[in-house]
């Protein structure tokens, strides 16, 4: 079960992660990409979901990796990531519901390259019941 | 000349299992049900499913493409509401329509359709792009 408690909190990222042309390169070619100065928009899901599993799966907020769904996601890019951005990642519990026996959470992850806030995404993630 | 209404060209993507493996490469998403049909089966989905992700990815290199960088792309969200499904030896189709629903000084909003076999497999999906 998800801890209610942990709706409204923000958790922060225990990782800095330096993003690399190899890895925007990488993600590129698997769609075609070959405009590789930045990285294609949907990238930072890279960092935001293993983030996410690693605080997410806390006991303090409760979620069961191994029955998750990706219900929806949304970006707003403020700037596109480049190689040599470094980021820490938090990730905000912004609701908890549950319907049908599943619970329904929505976290946001803010991607920031030290002060600059760079993007930010939001995952509803469905916990199958 | 764009304005409201103005229906961006379709795409056909392509997509089989051996892409399927690439983006759970590039994105580390080495979930199983994207990779083995013996466990999405035993998990009651029909057959290995794509990547909500990967699906999302191409539409985004779908919109990057009209926006002429993915630089410009400045918004983007969507709904996983089917999966596309991916058969072994087989390629299935991941086609794009878009059409231009709101424009905001140089942000330009277009309203996106994605299906695979002709199910609808993103809903309420949008981007924001500036041109």
């Amino acid at each position: 079960m998800i801890n209610p408690d942990s709706v409204g909190r923000t958790f922060e990222g225990a990782d800095l992660i330096t993003v690399t042309q190899s890895e925007i390169d990488s993600f590129a070619t698997v769609i075609g990409e070959t405009k590789t100065s930045v990285a294609p928009p949907t990238f930072s899901i890279r960092i935001s979901l293993s983030q996410y599993e690693s605080i997410l799966t806390q006991p303090e907020v409760g979620v069961d990796w191994t029955r998750l769904v990706h219900g929806d996601q949304k970006f707003e890019i403020y700037r596109p990531i480049v190689a040599g951005d470094t980021f820490t990642c938090s990730a905000t519990i912004e609701t908890l519901r549950v319907a049908a026996g599943n619970e329904i959470i929505t976290v946001r992850s803010d991607l920031h390259n030290g002060s600059e806030l760079v993007v930010s995404s939001w995952s509803t993630l469905v916990v199958r019941g | 000349m764009i304005e409201i209404g103005t229906v961006l060209n379709e795409h056909v993507f392509s997509i089989d299992r051996a892409l399927l493996k690439a983006y759970a490469d590039a994105s580390g998403d080495q979930n199983l049900i994207h990779q083995n049909e013996e466990f999405a089966l035993s998990v009651g989905l029909p057959n290995v499913i794509a990547h909500g992700m990967l699906t999302m990815a191409l539409v985004g290199k779908y919109i990057s493409d009209w926006a002429g960088d993915p630089a410009n792309v400045k918004e983007f969200s969507a709904r996983f509401i089917k999966p596309v499904i991916v058969p072994a030896h087989e390629s299935v189709d991941l086609t794009v329509n878009a059409t231009v629903v709101e424009i905001n000084g140089d942000r330009i909003k277009v309203e996106i359709t994605a299906t695979s076999a002709g199910v609808k497999v993103l809903g309420m999906a949008k981007a924001v792009v500036t041109k």
